[in-house]
């Protein structure tokens, strides 16, 4: 392990010598900080630059506060992090306070995305928490002239059995030498608590926030409240590529309560009320002029549009063996294209944010969004102020998914609040989200695959079209293929979504894989069995299609009964899906009656946790399964709001029938998007049993049309 | 052309000189401060706005601040009495029935009002009574089952 004095591993600071935010929330005590080296020394990646990514402060009044730059949108990284704080620290999780995405106290850990909370962030939390544990039985030891080793810390006080002697945080915090006794001279080998040993990690620990949830008291970000607060309303443009040419502010300029703010094409209005901002707004809006960029592509002639487009001087194929031999030598081939739409995240809550300018020239910024640090960066630029003089903060907030990496309201509520003097509320309308917030990207995938006599893949050829190339690869086993990913020009704003490109991939493959199992006579099952290898793939599969009744119900399909299953692996997780589905063909519906899922992703930290979002990926799943698509032409989205953008509902859940498997010899990885992989291909599969019709298309319909609520 | 309104909240008598255009969700969380209840899409489709009027459902972000006058409103903050919790939000609570929870407050209240009028609910009528209200994260099985669960202890 990489360890030398000017980079230490692990730090002790006196807060009373670290900036001034520092002390006025953590006041005075010692802090601790474990930068990445120690995680790049654990196989994650780190930078040339040691990085903070974990800091726990004690404080001389016995305040625990953990810190972490991760953002709390519903997924449980509040929870799952303290929990890792208690754990190490043998407190009760009520003992800590856990400080997230405030930019003058956390550490940079760029967004909150990719499941990577878990594998990332939940292991330098433990070592610090472990480290002030450590620091607290050394301390003792020396004080006491005792052995560290018989030394008990539980309920955070130590202590010394056989004299009696009891030491706290507290007491480890206030003393003055223990600074100096420990900087830069503390083991990066702590141990942290065996599996087999917690209390606080691996239980169904509530959300910290639940009785602030359930009562009204949580503020979210678009509840932020400041003295002397203006509602926002930002000018928006009639289409995508559309810029502003003129416009006639005066009417707006002339309703007395109203500050209107023109940057170049930003134009903002901020009133006493949203309903009076929003009449500003309106009073001028007409005497707009606009220079569009239509483009004649809409939401029904996309995929052709997005192959005419591709894109593949980025391209990096991933090929094993020989694609052409593979399928020169194949004695059956099979060719399919495979679609996605666009479709939106839609978060409960909107983007949102309020920005208060301080006499010092400082601003805070109260943010929905899930890159504190990339949200302080794109205020400043706009603001033209530097960084350090930007404050970011993003309270727990309504939701995300993917959906809001990027910072708009944060800098719009900024310039207003700038240009007002005086604090400023921006938060989007449901139709300014579903236009302006960036989509799941759409695409087009090609899939081509080869059988030898014996029912074996032998080709595997597979290219995705503008979506990416998360979970591209297969799980399976094939001696010769071509897997690339190439780019398309998207004609409406794209982005991340849950899991990124693998819903995408994992539907095309899993679904092809079907094709390839009916082109070979085989029961999909047996057909996945004979190529998979992966154990932990294997086992899920294998226990979903036990507890689903796989093989007994695969006999009992009629043309209104179908069964599918469909599994996979992502970041480094693995799911298998089994679903039932009702047909009814005069109406052309697709009613999905149940789905049995297992999902593994090493040891649980938190089961309740775990569980809401595997049921939450299920049912987000069911949406973009079957009815979610954004609709658009001449660059304007058609169905922007919740009436005209089919969203699961209560009267959509099938029965759902959740088993997680708890692997306990491997490092936990993230449990908030991997689950969501296996739902349109298991539906889309069963449809094809239940029909003979292959449904090719997310979402997936038995008829055109339709998506409305 | 500003009113001056007066309705209740929580039990409390205010007024307001307002817009009477101003949806309700607007004057609750802007003039009154009382940010529990929360917008969603303005268009009464997901039930993040729920309030009680009269004891009935009502989506606040539909209703002009105008159709409030002299009517009794109940929001989430004035659900529970003397710090205790109405036994739906206990439900929610020990069901763990939330993610992000911003959806929270609104599905508290429907529920409230549905188990007002169907204190034994099927789950169908579940599902029908609270398939106004949309959860993103989503939470669906476990809200159900905090209703179920607030149902059996209004037994």
């Amino acid at each position: 392990m990489e360890n030398n004095a000017s980079t230490p591993l692990f730090q002790t600071e006196d807060s009373s010598l670290s900036r001034r935010g520092f002390l006025q929330v953590l006041g005075s005590g010692i802090l601790i900080t474990v930068t990445d080296r120690l995680a790049s020394a654990q196989g994650f990646a780190g930078t040339a630059d040691p990085r903070v990514v974990a800091r726990v402060h004690l404080n001389e009044d016995g305040t625990i506060t953990a810190l972490s730059g991760k953002v709390e949108e519903g997924q449980g990284p509040r929870t799952e992090l303290s929990q890792a704080a208690a754990e190490e620290l043998r407190v009760s999780i009520d003992r800590i306070r856990l400080i997230m995405a405030d930019t003058d106290l956390v550490p940079d850990d760029g967004i909150t995305a990719g499941s990577r909370t878990t594998p990332a962030n939940v292991p330098p939390m433990r070592q610090a928490a472990a480290t002030a544990r450590e620091l607290l039985t050394e301390y003792a030891a020396r004080q006491w002239q005792a052995d560290p080793k018989k030394l008990e810390v539980n309920g955070g006080v130590i202590t010394n059995k056989s004299t009696g002697q009891l030491m706290t945080y507290a007491d480890l915090a206030k003393s003055k030498e223990v600074v100096a006794a420990f900087a830069g001279n503390i083991r990066p080998d702590v141990a942290v608590t065996a599996l087999s040993e917690w209390k606080v990690l691996g239980q169904s620990v509530p959300k910290p926030t639940a009785q602030d949830l359930v009562t009204g008291r949580h503020q979210f970000p678009s509840d932020i409240t400041r003295p002397n607060m203006l509602y926002g309303k930002v000018l928006r443009a009639p289409s995508y590529g559309a810029t502003l040419e003129s416009i006639d502010l005066s009417a707006a300029q002339a309703m007395k309560d109203v500050v209107v703010v023109r940057e170049g094409g930003f134009v903002g209005f901020a009133a006493p009320t949203s309903h009076r901002a929003a009449q500003a707004l309106e009073a001028v809006a007409k005497t707009a002029a606009w220079k569009t960029n239509p483009r004649a592509v809409t939401n029904r002639n996309l995929h052709a549009y997005l192959k005419e487009h591709v894109d593949d001087s980025r391209a990096r194929p991933n090929a094993t063996g020989s694609i052409e031999k593979g399928l020169a030598a194949a004695s059956k081939t099979v060719n399919a294209s495979y679609t996605l739409a666009y479709i939106q995240h839609a978060p409960m809550e909107p983007r949102a944010a309020v920005a208060e300018w301080g006499a010092d020239g400082k601003v805070t910024v109260w943010a929905g969004c899930d890159g504190p640090f990339r949200a302080r960066r794109d205020v400043a630029e706009a603001c033209g102020v530097p960084a350090e003089r930007v404050r970011v903060i993003i309270p727990d907030m309504g939701g995300g998914f993917g959906g809001k990496h990027s910072a708009e309201a944060a800098v719009e509520a900024a310039r207003m609040a700038k240009a007002a003097g005086r604090p400023v509320w921006v938060r989007w309308t449901r139709n300014e989200e579903f236009t302006w917030a960036y989509c799941r990207p759409a695409a087009v995938i090609e899939c081509k695959a080869g059988l030898d006599a014996n029912h074996s893949l032998v080709a595997w050829d597979f290219t995705n079209i503008n979506a990416g190339g998360a979970g591209i690869g297969t799980p399976y086993e094939v001696p010769n293929t071509r897997i690339v990913s190439v780019g398309s020009d998207s004609p409406v704003p794209q982005g991340s979504y849950r899991v990124l490109a693998a819903t995408g991939n994992n539907f095309a493959r899993e679904c092809f894989m079907d094709e390839m199992a009916a082109a070979s006579g085989l029961d999909p099952l047996r057909f996945r069995l004979n190529h998979l290898q992966n154990p932990r793939l294997r086992a899920v599969l294998q226990e979903a299609a036990e507890r689903f009744g796989w093989s007994a119900r695969v006999k009992k399909v009629t043309p209104e009964l179908g069964v599918g299953l469909a599994c996979g692996t992502e970041k480094n997780s693995v799911v298998a899906t089994c679903v039932e589905v009702g047909i009814d063909r005069k109406a052309g519906e697709i009613r999905v009656r149940e789905i049995c899922q297992v999902f593994e992703c090493g040891p649980i930290l938190n089961p309740a946790g775990l569980l809401s979002q595997v049921q939450g990926c299920i049912m987000m799943g069911l949406g973009g399964a079957l009815f979610e698509e954004i609709q658009f032409e001449d660059g304007k989205i058609l169905n922007g709001s919740f009436t005209a953008y089919r969203v699961p509902r209560f009267r959509d859940v099938p029965k759902i029938n959740v088993h997680l498997m708890n692997k306990t010899d491997i490092p936990s990885a993230g449990g908030g998007e991997t689950p969501i992989i296996g739902i349109a291909p298991a539906i889309g599969n069963a449809v094809f049993a239940a029909t003979g019709t292959r449904l090719r298309s997310m979402p997936l319909r038995l008829r055109q049309g339709g998506t409305t609520d | 052309m500003d009113v001056t309104l007066t309705f209740k909240v929580n039990g409390v008598e205010r007024t307001v000189t307002t817009d009477p255009e101003r949806k309700l969700l607007d004057v609750l969380r802007e003039d009154l401060h009382l940010t529990g209840t929360k917008y969603g899409c303005g268009e009464g489709r997901c039930g993040a706005c729920v309030v009680l009027i009269d004891g009935r459902r009502a989506f606040s972000c539909r209703v002009p601040v105008s159709a409030a006058a002299k009517r009794s409103i109940t929001t989430i903050e004035g659900l529970a009495r003397n710090g205790v919790l109405h036994p739906v939000q206990q439900a929610f609570l020990e069901e763990g029935a939330m993610q992000c929870g911003y959806c929270t407050p609104g599905m508290v209240l429907s529920a409230v009002a549905l188990l007002r009028e169907k204190p034994n609910p099927t789950d169908e009528e579940i599902v029908a009574g609270m398939n106004g209200n949309v959860c993103r994260c989503n939470g669906y099985v476990k809200i159900t089952n905090a209703v179920r669960r607030a149902a059996k202890a209004g037994r």
